[in-house]
């Protein structure tokens, strides 16, 4: 029931969104269709300086449409996606990036998830284990009481 | 495995939730809006745009050297802006410091008119209508102010009001660059 709820609630913020972000980008003109695809993809990874969850083409701040009509000018002037991204970094850091590069301020940051399933997986073994041996430990007679509760409770028909 | 060891493993969990309580508790009271210029220890980026009082007069980054200074980010449509300003006329006077403002997308006759209203603490105001210089100076809203040491290299930057609270960050640098320079 909360499954069904969630996916619909989903679905129909996805349906509001979609739309939103088409009537975006036709206010921004290209020389090439293709062109049109890299705005679209730089603006959803460049993360907006002011508002700090939101992406630049999500965001009506002033920054972020000064930075999508940056954006659009370098990919007219036949800069690459790269080139665009460096651009930005120069001037706002890494953190214009929502998927920051592994360096050594980050490193925990990537590192912290891996270890922590590390840990998970480590004490799922280490205390998996012990559960196991008691659980196999019935004695002969318990055993007798547990095959003759579970024929007593058998309803006939399933099964 | 004896009794010992067993009873530090549980303590284990414990531990590790206190490490990462640590680790978390440092972020408490951290501003997210605070971010470090990537410009810092960079000289300013060129540029060639008019002053904001005459439209006939054009600037360089060439005229802001010379001499340590704060760079200014403003606009009229800004009200921290408005804030800061009495703050700025005081120490442009009183501590005789150079700043040099950046109209920031902006109205000419506005912004015109709010140095004539309540006093002109700049020595010139770059106008940036389209935030062309803000982009490359990584401006992310108004006010920003920036220190440049005497050959125009970014020594620091303070996003947000300067005040009487923040100031004394800027200042002692700017009174150590002073010092280098004469």
């Amino acid at each position: 029931m909360v499954k069904v709820a969630l996916a619909s609630l989903f679905l129909c913020l996805a349906s509001l969104a979609v739309p939103l972000v088409q009537a975006d980008i036709k206010s921004y003109e290209f020389a090439e269709p293709e062109m049109a695809q890299r705005f679209v993809d730089l603006t959803t990874v460049l993360r907006c300086p002011k508002c700090q969850n939101q992406n630049l083409a999500d965001s009506d701040s002033i920054i972020a449409k000064d930075l999508r009509e940056q954006v659009q000018t370098l990919i007219n002037t036949g800069q690459t996606n790269q080139q665009i991204t460096e651009f930005m970094v120069q001037r706002y850091g890494n953190f214009i990036l929502y998927d920051p590069p592994l360096n050594k301020a980050t490193l925990v940051l990537w590192l912290a998830p891996i270890g922590m399933v590390l840990i998970g997986l480590w004490a799922l073994w280490f205390f998996g284990r012990k559960t196991h041996v008691q659980g196999a430990m019935l004695s002969p007679s318990e055993q007798q009481k547990l095959d003759q509760l579970l024929a007593e409770n058998r309803t006939p028909g399933r099964d | 495995m004896n009794t010992t060891t067993k009873r530090l493993l549980m303590l284990l969990p414990t531990l590790l939730a206190f490490t990462l309580g640590l680790f978390l508790y440092q972020g408490i009271g951290q501003d997210p809006n605070k971010m470090e210029s990537s410009l810092i220890g960079l000289p300013l980026p060129k540029f060639n745009a008019q002053t904001l009082v005459s439209p006939s007069k054009n600037v360089t980054q060439a005229d802001m050297l010379g001499q340590p200074a704060l760079v200014n980010v403003w606009a009229t449509w800004c009200p921290t802006c408005r804030a800061e300003h009495e703050f700025l006329l005081t120490i442009a006077k009183q501590e005789n410091i150079r700043i040099y403002g950046v109209n920031y997308h902006d109205q000419r006759p506005a912004a015109q008119q709010w140095l004539q209203d309540l006093g002109d603490p700049y020595v010139f105001s770059v106008f940036d209508p389209k935030g062309v210089l803000g982009i490359n100076l990584g401006v992310v809203g108004a006010p920003e102010t920036y220190l440049i040491d005497a050959q125009g290299v970014v020594i620091d930057k303070l996003t947000g009001e300067l005040n009487e609270r923040t100031w004394p960050l800027l200042r002692s640098q700017y009174l150590t660059l002073l010092q280098e320079t004469n």
